[in-house]
């Protein structure tokens, strides 16, 4: 079920402006990929062409191909909703709907696409709370609202909301950024975890968590202010940190840059 | 390198020399209340001041001078100023709550007079304004009914315009779109009624009706409930689109389910202002239902009263027995506006989460 991504030549702008310019990226399935590099980079506009999520954005559009397995997800008459349901994602902050009770958020996403059985949608929760780690947590309170949880909690919490759906591929963007090391190392640890079902893209700010939990590293940088990102190499995670191939990724690892 | 006090212009920030300043105690100030109430006492037994309002006023202003002056001499200046701006504040607080509580226990008092079963179970058919007895029940039929379908057609209609500008609207047409909205904010009513008298009723010969009234509040409701859920639905933060959409629920969808329950609190409360405001509104009701003194339960037949117009008609009569009848209207329609009030209060407590 885990889908491989392709992209080719593919480049994204905020009306005039181009924010990433030329990317091609090749991301096997079943594996974790980190996206590093300075603030403004693009890292994060990338994650979210990958889930046509750019686009929401008024006046943001995409050039290029993006291949889900074969098929060009930028290709005509390809629905952006479709993609979005094969392609999950969890954000910089936790954000669970805050008018809804735990159970209610992890449902939230097969609810709205029309799914009613109870009892598919409870299978659903408890085997999504549990791939979240937060089964045993939240199991006697899952009507609370999920805003009373703990900030860790609220984002394994959307973690569990995105994979309830069953995507092929979770996009993570900075889910970490927000929380102690407690929760970002429960975070990590689930990552390793759900490695095994999905194609998980991560986007950081940490280098450490980068060399942690993924697989193979990809780092974006930009020239100047103004001008667009670009991914400057990607490679197995360990060459990168160890013997990267470029002198700016090394640069940027061992701090002298960014 | 020299140290950083020596750097230090010296006075600029005078340092607390004792960090335990001596304070006024509530028994204190109680004290002194107490002292200031007595000489104003005898302040308007000596000289020839008089009556209770200026009684207050008196006894407040000297008050707050008496308590500035002491904190100044034991507190020292920034208490006492901090003091004088709290009694400021409170003394504002209460002056404008005065009216309001004034107006209320007024029309109490005026309006408990009629407040019985035949106010509410007969209309003012064969009721001259001399005769006791007679009832409103036409009048809070007709403002019901009239409210209620011009509530019907402006909550979907406002809600609508709303949804566009905040999520679909783009460029020019939502600019033109608010804008005008803006404009008919700035209505008066009682031009509402006229352009559905000369539209409606005279241009197209449907008649006076409670629904002709109706079509007069709607267009009052509408910019008011469109710019109020129009700021409540941009307070809806974007992550909670973003999440809902990421999950592959279609744009519609995350609408619906999403935003609009999010920002409902704010929303209902839009909807009661502007119910509460049309719910008072008498020029356009009158050039549009007309207004009678029998009970016409259709709004669709004929002319129709309201309770604003009633109390119009009642109060504007010299006879006794029509002004209480007023009064009692005045009371009446404070009391469904209040009620109304609460049922929405308890409805969007309800539909949102306990935390």
């Amino acid at each position: 079920m885990a889908k491989r991504i392709e992209s080719v030549g593919l480049s994204a702008y905020y009306g005039g402006f181009r924010a990433i310019e030329d990317v091609s990226v090749v991301i096997e399935p079943k594996t974790i990929t980190a996206l590093i590099g300075p603030s403004g980079c693009g890292k994060s506009t990338f994650l979210r062409t990958l889930n046509r999520l750019h686009e929401v954005v008024p006046g943001a559009r995409v050039t290029g191909q993006l291949l889900l397995d074969d098929e060009d997800i930028y290709g005509p008459g390809v629905d952006a909703t479709g993609v979005r349901r094969t392609i999950g994602m969890v954000f910089q902050r936790p954000n669970p709907f805050p008018t809804m009770s735990i159970y209610d958020n992890v449902a939230a996403g097969l609810r709205l696409n029309g799914v009613k059985r109870k009892g598919v949608l409870d299978d659903a929760v408890e085997r999504s709370l549990q791939g979240a780690n937060l089964w045993k947590e939240v199991k006697d309170r899952l009507t609370k609202p999920g805003a009373g949880l703990s900030g860790g909690q609220q984002q394994r919490l959307c973690i569990a909301r995105a994979i309830a759906v069953e995507p092929q591929v979770l996009l993570m963007d900075e889910p970490c950024s927000a929380l102690d090391p407690i929760s970002t190392l429960a975070i990590e640890d689930l990552m390793t975890e759900l490695k095994d079902r999905f194609t998980i893209v991560i986007v950081t700010h940490n280098m450490q968590q980068a060399a942690r939990v993924s697989d193979r590293t990809g780092f974006f940088t930009i020239e100047a202010t103004g001008e667009p990102g670009r991914l400057v190499e990607i490679d197995d995670t360990q060459k990168i940190f160890s013997n990267p191939g470029e002198k700016r990724t090394e640069d940027y690892i061992t701090g002298r840059f960014g | 390198m020299t140290t950083t006090s020596a750097h230090r212009p010296p006075d600029v920030l005078p340092q607390a020399r004792d960090l335990q300043q001596p304070s006024l105690s509530r028994t204190a100030l109680a004290g002194l209340a107490v002292v200031v109430l007595l000489v104003t006492s005898g302040l308007f037994a000596v000289t020839d001041l008089a009556g209770r309002a200026g009684f207050v006023v008196v006894a407040t202003l000297l008050y707050v001078a008496a308590q500035t002056a002491v904190s100044r001499v034991v507190e020292g200046g920034r208490r006492s100023v901090d003091r004088l701006v709290t009694t400021a504040v409170i003394a504002s607080f209460l002056i404008a709550l005065a009216p309001l509580i004034s107006v209320l226990l007024y029309t109490a008092e005026q309006g408990l007079t009629r407040f019985d079963w035949d106010f509410f179970y007969r209309s003012l058919r064969s009721i001259g304004a001399r005769d006791p007895g007679g009832g409103a029940n036409h009048a809070i039929v007709g403002t019901l009914q009239q409210v209620g379908l011009a509530t019907l057609m402006s909550v979907p209609l406002g809600l609508l315009v709303a949804i566009y500008i905040v999520e679909y609207g783009r460029g020019r047409l939502a600019a033109t779109i608010r804008f005008f909205v803006d404009v008919m904010t700035g209505i008066p009513s009682i031009v509402a009624g006229l352009f559905v008298l000369s539209f409606w009723i005279l241009g197209l010969g449907f008649g006076y009706s409670g629904f002709a009234a109706a079509l007069a509040l709607t267009v009052l409701m509408l910019p008011v409930i469109v710019r109020s859920a129009e700021e409540m639905l941009k307070l809806v933060p974007n992550d909670l689109r973003e999440a809902s959409l990421a999950l592959g629920v279609p744009r519609w969808r995350t609408i619906l389910s999403i935003v609009l329950p999010t920002a409902l609190p704010g929303v209902v409360t839009g909807i009661m202002l502007a119910v509460a405001r049309v719910m008072g509104e008498t020029a356009p009701v009158l050039l549009t239902a007309f207004g009678t003194a029998s009970i016409v339960r259709s709004p669709f037949e004929g002319p129709q009263s309201s309770l604003p117009l009633f109390i119009y008609q009642e109060a504007a009569s010299p006879q006794g027995t029509a002004i209480s009848r007023a009064w009692t209207a005045a009371l009446t329609l404070i009391l469904v506006i209040m009620v109304l009030n609460l049922l929405a209060r308890l409805v969007t407590r309800r539909s949102t989460l306990k935390k």
